[in-house]
């Protein structure tokens, strides 16, 4: 890893190795916050923010951690890095923050944070963890733009509040699909956007746990 | 009392952590492809929650608060920016502290929790349930009521999830959907189901 060039380490966890579908990191959020795609921006921003500047502080400060008491180091510098994005929001979009709720809060235990910190800041220098860091959050970004754009747009009719499907309600044709709001309709997109990923990227596909022998006649049997 | 009974029924069903507010969502997708397993995680999540949430409570109430410091002279002190930094800390502390306990005097519990305990610290359903307390400003008795209700919860998530699991092994899924994918769709029927429960009032 340590040789692969910058460009690798941003665009590989885009596709390749996607936080969400293929290491099952930050499912939480990247379900709950993709209601509506104004909101969803607005997480993937912060998140990304975060994951970048918390790989970079990690790995500047990585050989001076005694390995004992670097799960509290991490989290301090992660819960700290998110109040900081938490005030931001609260101060300059106070309208989302309220939307977002907990969730921003809930970027301190989301995995792919404290993954990538620990799986590659820990062992890596500054630069390629501040990358890697903008890398992951990428991934995690394109997974939540598509669940979001999908939700909001058979959702509601709307993307970014602006109307695409003029909705039954204000005269118009489009009947919301009022599942897509609802928590199930994330779990089912999440579940095809996997099923497309890994179609395409055929090494990613699991292994069966049991295999079917295939069915065979015995000759002269009967 | 009524009103938490309450509370709790629709922390456990109404509100379900993992399906209805998908929190917890990395272990219980990584941690439930066996039902025992499962339910030693389920406990720990229990027993973490039944603490740390209503330790959150004394700890917002009476430190972090605007005012709150009245008490100790400091009326116009208005801490609670400093929440997420305090209850992620309480949370690891606590399990800390929990792991110790169990390993002195509950060897038996200790070693069926193993490497959950840990675990649990990054487990967003704990660090959410304290989060909730804070925005919904429950009182203290309220809180306990939330924390063991929510913790149940996922627990009895987890654990049906591993039991269909457990069952689905053996069926052939394509391809692509091996795993993640199907256990996805999986999760998305169930959270369906608890979806009936919405509304549910005592």
């Amino acid at each position: 890893m340590a040789t692969a060039s910058t460009k690798t380490i941003l665009i590989k966890p885009i596709f390749m190795d996607n936080p969400i579908a293929l290491q099952i990191l930050g499912v939480c959020s990247a379900l709950a916050v993709t209601t509506s795609l104004q909101v969803t921006l607005v997480m993937c921003l912060a998140l990304t923010a975060v994951c970048a500047f918390s790989n970079l502080f990690i790995s500047m400060i990585r050989n001076y951690m005694p390995s004992s008491i670097r799960i509290i180091i991490q989290m301090t510098i992660i819960a700290s890095l998110v109040i900081l994005v938490d005030q931001v929001l609260k101060a300059y979009a106070f309208e989302i923050s309220k939307q977002l709720s907990v969730f921003v809060g809930l970027i301190i235990t989301n995995c792919i944070v404290m993954g990538r910190a620990e799986a590659f800041a820990m062992k890596n220098p500054p630069v390629p963890s501040f990358m890697d860091g903008i890398g992951n959050g990428l991934g995690y970004s394109v997974v939540l733009i598509v669940v979001g754009t999908l939700r909001e747009l058979f959702g509601s009719g709307t993307l970014l509040g602006i109307t695409i499907l003029p909705s039954v309600a204000n005269g118009g044709w489009y009947q919301p699909n009022g599942l897509m709001l609802l928590a199930p309709s994330a779990f089912f997109i999440i579940a095809f956007f996997i099923w497309i990923l890994r179609n395409k990227y055929d090494e990613q596909i699991e292994k069966n746990e049991f295999e079917m022998k295939p069915h065979t006649v015995e000759k002269g049997a009967h | 009392m009524e009103h938490y009974l309450s509370l709790f029924i629709s922390a456990v069903f109404v509100e379900n952590m993992a399906l209805m507010l998908f929190l917890g969502m990395c272990t219980f997708l990584a941690v439930s492809k066996k039902v025992d397993t499962a339910i030693g995680l389920g406990i720990a999540v229990i027993v973490v929650q039944t603490i740390t949430v209503p330790v959150n409570n004394l700890i917002y109430n009476y430190l972090l608060k605007d005012g709150a410091l009245a008490w100790a002279g400091m009326p116009d002190v208005d801490l609670s920016f400093l929440g997420f930094l305090c209850y992620i800390g309480v949370i690891a502390a606590m399990v800390q502290i929990l792991e110790m306990f169990l390993d002195k005097f509950v060897p038996a519990l200790y070693n069926a929790l193993g490497v959950f305990l840990p675990l649990i610290t990054v487990n967003c359903a704990i660090l959410g349930a304290s989060l909730f307390m804070v925005e919904r400003s429950y009182t203290f008795p309220e809180s306990l009521a939330y924390g063991v209700g929510a913790g149940a919860g996922w627990a009895l998530a987890i654990v049906l999830l591993a039991a269909i699991r457990e069952k689905m092994k053996y069926s052939d899924v394509p391809a692509g959907l091996r795993g993640l994918g199907i256990t996805f769709m999986t999760t998305g029927l169930m959270s369906l189901g608890f979806m009936s429960f919405s509304g549910l009032t005592l």
